[in-house]
């Protein structure tokens, strides 16, 4: 056996070693062997998770200032608090995979690395507050309550504790939406206006139908993802409906009805024109969102040289003690 | 003026700064230098709105009119809006934030520790929980200071700019009046010519240790206390109120 063949084995033996231990349903941790094409699919997705954390605190934090009430402020900050926090084990996590969290927004900055379309959509009134949080965040669950059960440890750990402060957030949405529905006739129409912009590309947020999606084969056999993008779409669709109604908001959606024989909701075709316009950069807040985040970031680079400059400058001192 | 018109405008007044501390902070939001910065300044901007509610449902009963803290916040004009000038100013960049943070941070250490010994006992308890809570303000604002002003050539001079500019709004901070002094009288109010040498010996230690001159300047502005305020007091309230003003009738 020469040198090269004797190479090829060793990798054929780690891969094997590998995919025995995703069949039994073990966690890979980070000093596990892993293939290179597993780890880059890793770091794909979980950055992509963490900047869309990130990105996703512009248009709520948008609202802050015009929250209406106190007790509204104060629930808004709280949970977008919480967003910058599920960034923020989201970059740690994905860093467990030998990336650092300056590369990772870097290449947020280059295009290489994408966040979640939907955050591309404008927050235009007081209920689009309450659409995010119900319906976003709602979509968001179902999608973090399937990846709890992923096969990287760092990061189903993260989506367990990600997932029981999602289930408060989607809670303060529909509380929001639940009470303009109650309110005076301006509140129900802002209420059905939100429902109305925000309803299709919470759909879109599953990404393609299973046929179309080009990143599902591999994540599939290796458990990263374990349900498929129209199966976690159609549980979305069947828990949002009948919250809808019972706070009397219409789905806009004429071909929307119960399919009794497959025990699920039909619904009408998803304009996948929009949704491919958005994600390739024009959407309506695709440039906003990156030039905030870039801005943010430059502005911000003499405050974290000096904390470097002071953080070496006491460590010198510590040494010459 | 009766006790309880003096115990309304004491409470309001504090009610007033926490407001208006916890608007500028939550401005940061998904603007600060670093992620972890972003929390920690929301994070305040949370607690400083807990302690407007608290502060602000109190001057409502103290007034006997009915009114919520939400009626106190939402519906009431520039003129009646009693918060010092310096929780107003705009963020300018980190250094001005922290910088304000640190004055104003000091200043609550002193004043909350002095008045859980109030003789009113809603008074005494707010100040309990919010000195557990000014407390990291303070540590967080003094580490800054630290890291700026020994941190780089920049940093030093964007903070020293910072404490230059700010210097002469810390004064209004203790100032006091008729209602302080009825109050100070039947023990509910806190003596506050104590708490101002506390704020200078702390603040002139830190700015030495960081490197930062203390400004000389002596002029200090007031007005903030009793309503005549910076122009841009009228612009938060613009943007804070919006949605009540536009819609009377509407509850959120």
């Amino acid at each position: 056996m020469d040198v090269l063949e004797k190479t090829d084995s060793i990798q054929a033996e780690m891969l094997r070693h590998f995919e025995e231990k995703i069949e039994r349903g073990d966690a890979i941790e980070p000093r596990d062997k892993m293939p290179d094409a597993y780890r880059k699919h890793l770091i794909r997705q979980m950055s992509q998770h963490a900047h869309s954390e990130v990105i996703g605190m512009q248009p709520e934090g948008n609202w802050i200032t015009r929250a209406p009430s106190l007790r509204a402020k104060q629930i808004l900050l709280a949970k977008i608090q919480d967003e910058g926090g599920h960034g923020l084990y989201l970059y740690s996590a994905a860093e467990t995979l030998g990336v650092s969290r300056e590369e990772l927004i870097s290449q947020l900055h280059s295009g290489k690395a994408k966040y979640s379309n939907i955050f591309n959509y404008p927050a235009l009134t007081w209920a689009d507050i309450g659409a995010i949080g119900w319906l976003v965040d709602g979509a968001a669950i179902v999608n973090q309550v399937s990846l709890q059960r992923t096969s990287y440890g760092p990061y189903s750990r993260a989506m367990v504790r990600i997932c029981k402060e999602e289930s408060f957030h989607q809670r303060q949405g529909y509380e929001i939406m639940a009470k303009m529905m109650q309110g005076t006739k301006d509140q129900q129409e802002m209420a059905q206006d939100a429902m109305n912009r925000w309803w299709w590309p919470s759909l879109m947020m599953f990404g393609p139908h299973d046929s179309e999606s080009p990143h599902t084969g591999d994540a599939v056999k290796w458990k990263i993802k374990r349900h498929s993008n129209d199966e976690l779409r159609q549980k979305f669709i069947d828990k949002t409906v009948q919250q809808a109604e019972v706070i009397g908001l219409t789905i806009p959606d004429a071909d929307l009805k119960w399919n009794e024989a497959k025990g699920h909701y039909d619904h009408g075709p998803i304009d996948w024109n929009e949704f491919y316009r958005v994600i390739s950069g024009n959407g309506p807040c695709n440039r906003q969102r990156m030039e905030h985040h870039k801005r943010v970031h430059a502005e911000g680079a003499w405050v974290r040289e000096a904390a470097e400059a002071y953080r070496l400058r006491k460590e010198k001192e510590l040494l010459h003690l | 003026m009766t006790t309880e018109q003096a115990l309304y405008k004491y409470c309001l007044r504090l009610g007033d700064n926490a407001l208006i501390q916890s608007y500028r902070l939550s401005e940061w939001c998904s603007n600060a230098p670093l992620l972890e910065e972003d929390l920690a300044l929301t994070n305040f901007a949370l607690d400083m709105i807990g302690r407007a509610q608290l502060l602000l449902s109190y001057a409502g009963v103290v007034e006997g009119m009915g009114k919520t803290d939400d009626d106190l916040a939402y519906r009431r004009g520039e003129r009646q809006f009693t918060n010092t000038l310096i929780s107003e100013l705009p963020n300018g960049d980190f250094a001005f934030t922290i910088a304000r943070l640190f004055f104003t941070s000091v200043y609550e250490y002193y004043f909350f520790t002095e008045l859980q010994n109030s003789a009113d006992t809603t008074l005494k308890a707010v100040a309990a929980k919010t000195l557990k809570e000014v407390k990291y303000h303070k540590a967080h604002a003094t580490d800054w200071m630290l890291r700026l002003g020994g941190g780089t050539e920049e940093s030093n001079t964007r903070v020293q700019a910072a404490v230059n500019a700010l210097w002469m709004y810390t004064g209004e901070q203790f100032e006091t009046d008729k209602a302080d002094a009825m109050l100070q009288d039947i023990n509910i109010a806190v003596d506050m010519p104590p708490v101002k040498d506390k704020w200078n010996v702390y603040v002139q230690e830190v700015l030495l240790d960081a490197g930062i001159s203390v400004p000389v300047a002596d002029y200090m502005q007031t007005g903030g206390r009793n309503g005549v305020h910076t122009e841009y007091l009228g612009h938060i309230l613009s943007e804070m109120q919006y949605l009540q003003r536009a819609y009377p009738d509407a509850t959120w």
